[in-house]
């Protein structure tokens, strides 16, 4: 392994392995994984689910359990290190420069406390303030995330708020502190539809405000369609496409891309019109195939003269706006099978 | 909540009645049913050579002669307004809440239990103490390292925790450290905590880790399970995520949310202590309720039963009322109207 | 018989056969310890005065009040602190099971008939508080003993004989002395005569019962008096936690000029009460307990291992006692109404199966007639002799064959549940009757109802064919008469239950018992008292198992220490101890 000697940016992930040695053996959650995430900049990983991407948002955050998981590679965070990091240090960065939201703010907050409490608990952790200082911020923030009667709402518990003011009261207390890194992990995902715009919206909104780099990450494209600078496209614990959101959009460059394209629920579309959704299921992380991870499931498998099933891509360049993509299929191919199969169809 | 309170000591009050009442059945009904008289009852309370006039002249001081309902009217009564009883020379008054006489030692029940009370609520609240801390912090010590040396002795322990008799551990332990080592007080010593808390704490060291030793495995237990399920809870990983130190994230978060189905255990067992209490004051000689209760059972001594019948019913009662309340507090989820 | 001949060659013969007759030599060890000598069957002999005695007792009393108090222990150990007008002498083996006056000057002396007894106190007794004791002071104690109400617990011996003429109780006498009852004169403060409604000879067993210490009329709080007993012995109550413990000192107004019988050496009493029995053997073991109090041996958890260990075990003595763990055959069930079944019962019994249900030889010696070989006069015989105890099959068979059962039958056996030793008693002898075709159907009867609902109910038992019922017996005190009226008498039966007969009637023998209560002649009584014995041995109505005995362990403090046979037990009024 060779260590970059460019300066890393402001999040820099480096060939990062996340491996789960288990009774069935060892899985391989995260397998090689880069990229980087400008301040101020928003990051949208999309994946099906088991692709690896909540394990590298809490590999990020110092969150899994030294004797469960082997985790390799580098983590650069505003030029600190956090792999090699001891584990207190990791933990001062928490909440503080890095804070998270997770999927399901019900289960995400802790029954007993008031959604007040949890949040001043957050802030004065970070911060040496008088208890009636970190409540008058909590209710600020409350009140910022769309609360109504933040005060009164203050001494609330979880239970009592439903799951979008629920979740707008996680990420109050995730911006509680400032985080110049925000990590959502499928912020939307349990959420009613007409509640999950209002809550992106609302990250969108304090994203600026904020100016912190976010990190998004949904199995849903449509979620990142609008919000993301950047997409990164996971499959078996490995980017298989990254670009800026407008080019992976416009012109996406995977055959699993334009499988995760099909499955968007379209309400313009003919049935016969639209991109079939991806076949089968997501691979074994133990045994992961060999070649192109994606060939089991891939209709252009055999267009690549048996390269597919006996080595694996590697990320490289197409074009020159930084889009790039993991498949052996040539270019040419790729662009003609777009223009005659896939575009149509979006 | 005050109605809440109000609504439950009500019921205690109807409980206390049916169980009483149901104590009166089995003790009366029972013999009745298999034929015997009120002479026969009374036989039991007399020297072995009495002859059927004295045993009668029994059954009627005793009351047995009267039907079941006017005996336990009298009962009541006994409880709301007091009762006389004759010592032979003199008549004494037995003031209310009375308890009634015991059949076979002549004393008043009453005040033999609240002179027991308070050596059975030191064993109980001391043991209590020790099972909670020593099981709790065994099960979170386990549940944090699930597989390691400790945890797996830990839990090998509490498994003979759970399976041993008191009478078997409570000897042996007598035997080992006061008799061979003569490092904790023999059987039998009791010091009232008012008279010197160091001897009561001293002579009862050895009971209440015999008594603690039984729940304490079970709690560990508990408390492993319900830690490992916790700490795999979202809520711990947000807590976490907050940059929380280690222990806050275990104590504040983990274990609270763990200890509140032991809450519910400990009421239970809180409650049913008494029948742990009764096997250690038996096995350590211990002059506290249990052993009392032990005694009145065997000699048939109705005065006596119903008495502890009540302490314990009331014991049992209120402890699951604290329990109760207290659970309401700890989870904002559960409110009482 | 070895352990007799040895008796015969020792020099003081009387002490010598009290430990041939409480086993000491064979089961259990004898030898000095804790420095002192043995003499006579007493370990440790020692003048050493001073010191405390521990006892401890794994339940409770009755009452520590005299006039309420029915355990052998109890009376034993009332000599320290109440003076009876008679009392067991305080002497090893057989001298302990004779009486010597104690209140009194002399024993009592009989009226021709037998029914007035006279006795004269000894001068300058006094209280615990200096008060000089009189001979209406006994007659308050006696007459309060006779209110059931007040004192449910004591034996009745007074109300059965006593001629009442109607007198209840001193608290509902009008007498403004209450001292209302006819049946007692005191013609002077140191004479009391006591007339009896029936002849009864053995007045001075009655006279031996706590019921005659005196009790000053103006102390006596009926059934309170047992808080604060007023002593006449040589201790008092100094503290008494009811239930719990009580301790005794040194009572300053006892004297010993007025006092023959007694050399009181601790200087304090310390009594436990409620105490958990395994942790008493550990106790007494491990040097923290001098006397468990109830006499009954170790338990069997401490058995083992005191018998194991040969130091300990030396320090244990086999107390055979007045008990008799037996069998009663119902002869108000058919075919046991006759004769010849009966007798092949007493045949086919395996006693040796009934002796294992005891423990084996530490548990009981087999007994082969009813009277324990504690009680003075007592003969040892046996009726139905088989090879080794084991029963004997072909004799069973012949009996049976006579009964007109050549087959067998079947019948029921009772035991009392909570007894394991009753149960592994029933199902000894469902095996050995089973070889001669006798079925036995077990039938276990609640303990504390067994006399008063099953057992001794006769319509219930013969209702459940309870042809065998399991039963255990001890005396009063160790007198035939003490041992064999409860258990013979057929007129003591009654219909309503609650009887300890289970089913001896014989005219004969209640003829005999007559007879025996109306002679004085200690040697012709005692002869009584055999051939009653033997005649309900023949009638085949019990089958006698085993005479129970008990492992007492001594410590090597504890001085003058001997098994009397009047307690069968050791001698709580002659203990010292060397632990200061
Ligand atoms: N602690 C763990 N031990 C073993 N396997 C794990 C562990 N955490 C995650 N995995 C596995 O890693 C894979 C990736 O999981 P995850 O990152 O949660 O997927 P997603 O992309 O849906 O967030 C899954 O197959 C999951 O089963
Ligand atoms: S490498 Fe082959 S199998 Fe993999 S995605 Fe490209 S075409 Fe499909
Ligand atoms: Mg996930």
């Amino acid at each position: 392994m060779t260590t970059d000697v460019t300066p890393p940016a402001f999040l820099d992930v480096r060939d990062l392995r996340v491996h789960f040695p288990t009774d069935d053996g060892v899985v391989k959650a995260v397998d090689g994984l880069s990229f980087t995430l400008e301040r101020g900049k928003r990051l949208g990983i999309v994946g099906e689910s088991g692709s690896g991407k909540s394990v590298t948002s809490l590999s990020i955050m110092g969150l899994h359990k030294a004797r469960a998981a082997k985790i390799s590679g580098e983590i650069w965070l505003g030029g600190q290190e956090l792999v090699s990091a001891g584990s207190e240090q990791v933990r001062k960065l928490r909440g503080r420069t890095m804070a998270m939201i997770f999927q399901d703010p019900l289960s995400a907050m802790h029954p007993y406390y008031s959604v007040g409490q949890q949040i001043v608990e957050a802030y004065r952790l970070h911060h040496d303030v008088s208890k009636r200082d970190a409540r008058t911020r909590a209710v600020q923030l409350l009140d910022r995330v769309g609360i109504p009667q933040a005060a009164s709402r203050f001494d609330d518990y979880p239970h009592h708020f439903s799951g979008g003011m629920r979740q707008r009261a996680m990420i109050a207390m995730a911006l509680s502190c400032n985080p110049e890194l925000l990590i959502a992990d499928e912020p939307t995902t349990a959420l009613d539809v007409t509640v999950q715009a209002q809550i992106l919206d609302l990250i969108r909104d304090l994203q600026a405000e904020f100016n912190s780099a976010v990190i998004i990450i949904t199995h849903d494209l449509g979620v990142v369609a609008e919000l993301a600078d950047d997409i990164l496209v996971m499959y078996g614990g490995r980017a298989i496409e990254t670009g800026s959101a407008a080019s992976v959009f416009e012109t996406p460059q995977h055959p699993y891309t334009w499988g995760l394209l099909g499955s968007l629920p379209r309400w313009d579309r003919e049935r016969s019109d639209r991109l079939m959704p991806i076949p089968g299921s997501p691979p074994s992380l133990i045994n992961v195939p060999a070649g192109c991870a994606f060939h089991p499931r891939c209709a252009y498998d055999e267009l690549t003269d048996g390269l597919a099933t006996t080595v694996r891509p590697e990320l490289r360049a197409v074009g020159t706006n930084g889009h790039r993509v993991a498949c052996h299929l040539s270019d040419e191919r790729r662009r003609q099978i777009f223009d005659d199969e896939i575009r149509p169809k979006l | 909540m005050a109605i809440y309170i109000v609504r439950r000591l009500v019921a205690a009050v109807i409980l206390l009645l049916i169980v009483t009442a149901a104590v009166f059945a089995i003790f009366f009904l029972v013999p009745r049913l298999a034929g015997a008289t009120p002479e026969d009852l009374a036989s039991r309370y007399v020297g072995k050579t009495a002859d059927a006039e004295q045993i009668h002249v029994i059954a009627v001081k005793l009351g047995f002669t009267d039907p079941i309902w006017v005996q336990y009217g009298r009962f009541l009564k006994g409880l709301v307004a007091g009762a006389d009883y004759s010592t032979g020379p003199t008549t004494v008054h037995c003031p209310a809440p009375c308890f009634g006489y015991s059949f076979l030692t002549q004393n008043p029940v009453l005040p033999d239990l609240l002179d027991r009370l308070p050596v059975t609520l030191s064993l109980a609240a001391g043991a209590a103490l020790i099972w909670v801390v020593a099981g709790v912090a065994t099960g979170v010590v386990s549940a944090l390292r699930p597989g390691s040396i400790f945890d797996r002795a830990a839990m090998g322990v509490a498994l003979a925790g759970v399976s041993l008799p008191i009478f078997f551990t409570g000897l042996l332990s007598l035997a080992v450290f006061s008799y061979a080592l003569g490092i904790t007080a023999p059987g039998g010593s009791y010091t009232p905590i008012e008279d010197n808390p160091f001897l009561w704490a001293y002579d009862l060291l050895l009971p209440w880790i015999t008594l603690a030793f039984l729940y304490a495995a079970g709690y560990a237990r508990l408390t492993r399970a319900g830690m490992l399920d916790t700490m795999g809870e979202d809520f711990i990983r947000t807590a976490r995520a907050k940059g929380l130190p280690e222990r806050t994230v275990v104590v504040k978060h983990g274990l609270r949310s763990a200890l509140t189905p032991i809450l519910t255990i400990f009421g239970l067992d809180l409650g049913l202590l008494l029948g742990g209490a009764i096997l250690t004051e038996s096995t350590y000689s211990l002059p506290g309720i249990g052993k009392y209760s032990v005694d009145a059972v065997v000699n048939n001594d109705l005065p006596k039963v119903l008495g502890v019948v009540m302490v314990g019913s009331i014991f049992i009662i209120l402890a699951n009322l604290v329990v109760d309340l207290c659970y309401a507090i700890v989870d904002p989820r559960v409110r009482y109207s | 018989m070895r352990s007799r001949r040895v008796a015969a060659a020792a020099v003081i013969a009387v002490s010598t056969l009290a430990l041939a007759a409480c086993g000491g030599g064979s089961s259990g060890g004898s030898s000095s310890s804790g420095g002192g000598s043995d003499v006579g069957g007493v370990h440790n002999v020692s003048d050493v005065t001073g010191g405390t005695i521990r006892y401890a007792n794994s339940g409770d009393w009755d009452s520590l009040d005299p006039a309420d108090t029915y355990y052998s222990y109890s009376w034993n150990f009332a000599r320290l602190y109440s003076r009876a007008l008679v009392m067991f002498k305080s002497a090893p083996g057989k001298d302990g099971a004779t009486l010597v006056p104690d209140l009194a000057e002399s024993l009592g002396k009989p009226s021709d008939d037998a029914k007035t007894w006279t006795y004269t106190l000894r001068q300058g007794v006094k209280f615990e508080d200096g008060t000089p004791v009189t001979s209406k002071d006994v007659k308050y104690a006696v007459e309060r003993s006779l209110d059931k109400t007040t004192f449910p617990n004591g034996p009745t011996y007074f109300n059965d004989f006593l001629d009442l003429q109607g007198y209840t109780s001193p608290y509902a006498d009008s007498d403004p002395n209450k001292l209302g009852l006819k049946a007692i004169d005191t013609p002077d403060d140191r004479t009391i005569v006591f007339h009896l409604k029936q002849p009864f000879s053995g007045f001075d067993y009655f006279a031996q019962m706590p019921s005659t210490a005196p009790v000053p009329v103006a102390k006596d709080t009926g059934s309170k008096y047992k808080e604060h007993v007023v002593s006449t012995g040589p201790y008092m109550f100094d503290t008494n936690d009811l239930g719990k413990s009580f301790t005794m000192k040194r009572n300053p107004n006892w004297d010993q000029a007025t006092d023959p019988n007694r050399k009181p050496l601790p200087d304090r009493i310390e009594v436990a009460l409620n105490v958990n029995s395994d942790d008493i053997d550990n106790r007494l073991q491990s040097g923290d307990l001098d006397v468990a109090i109830e006499g009954t041996g170790v338990g069997p958890a401490a058995q083992g291992k005191v018998l194991a260990d040969q130091t300990l075990k030396a320090n244990t003595d086999s107390a055979i006692s007045a008990r008799l763990w037996y069998t009663s055959i119902n002869s108000d069930v058919a075919p046991l109404d006759n004769i010849h079944c009966r007798k092949a019962v007493e045949y086919a019994a395996d006693k040796t199966g009934y002796q294992r249900a005891y423990g084996g030889a530490t548990g009981g010696e087999i007994a082969t007639n009813l009277l324990p070989p504690v009680i003075p006069g007592a003969e040892k015989f046996d009726t139905y002799p088989t090879p080794g105890n084991a029963g004997d099959a072909a004799k069973a068979k012949d009996e049976l064959a006579q009964c007109g059962q050549p087959n067998g039958f079947t019948t029921g056996i009772s035991y009392r549940a909570e007894r394991p030793k009753e149960k592994a008693t029933a199902e000894a002898l469902q095996q050995s009757l089973a070889k001669v075709g006798i079925n036995l159907e077990v039938k276990p009867y609640p303990l504390g109802d067994y006399a008063k609902l099953y057992a001794g109910k006769p319509d219930f038992a013969k209702a459940n064919s309870l042809g065998l019922n399991v039963f255990g017996w001890a005396a009063d005190w160790p007198d035939g008469y003490g041992f064999l009226a409860q258990m013979v008498d057929s007129r003591a039966i009654r219909a309503s239950g609650g009887n300890t007969n289970f089913g001896v009637k014989d005219p004969e023998v209640d003829a005999m018992l007559d007879k025996a209560l109306v002679t004085t002649d200690t040697t012709a009584r005692e002869k009584i008292w055999v051939d009653i014995d033997k005649k309900v041995m023949d009638d085949a109505y019990i089958l006698p198992g085993i005479w129970s005995k008990g492992l007492l362990y001594r410590p090597p403090n504890l001085t003058n220490v001997f098994i009397t046979d009047g307690y069968q037990m050791f001698d709580y009024l002659a203990l010292g101890t060397t632990r200061k």
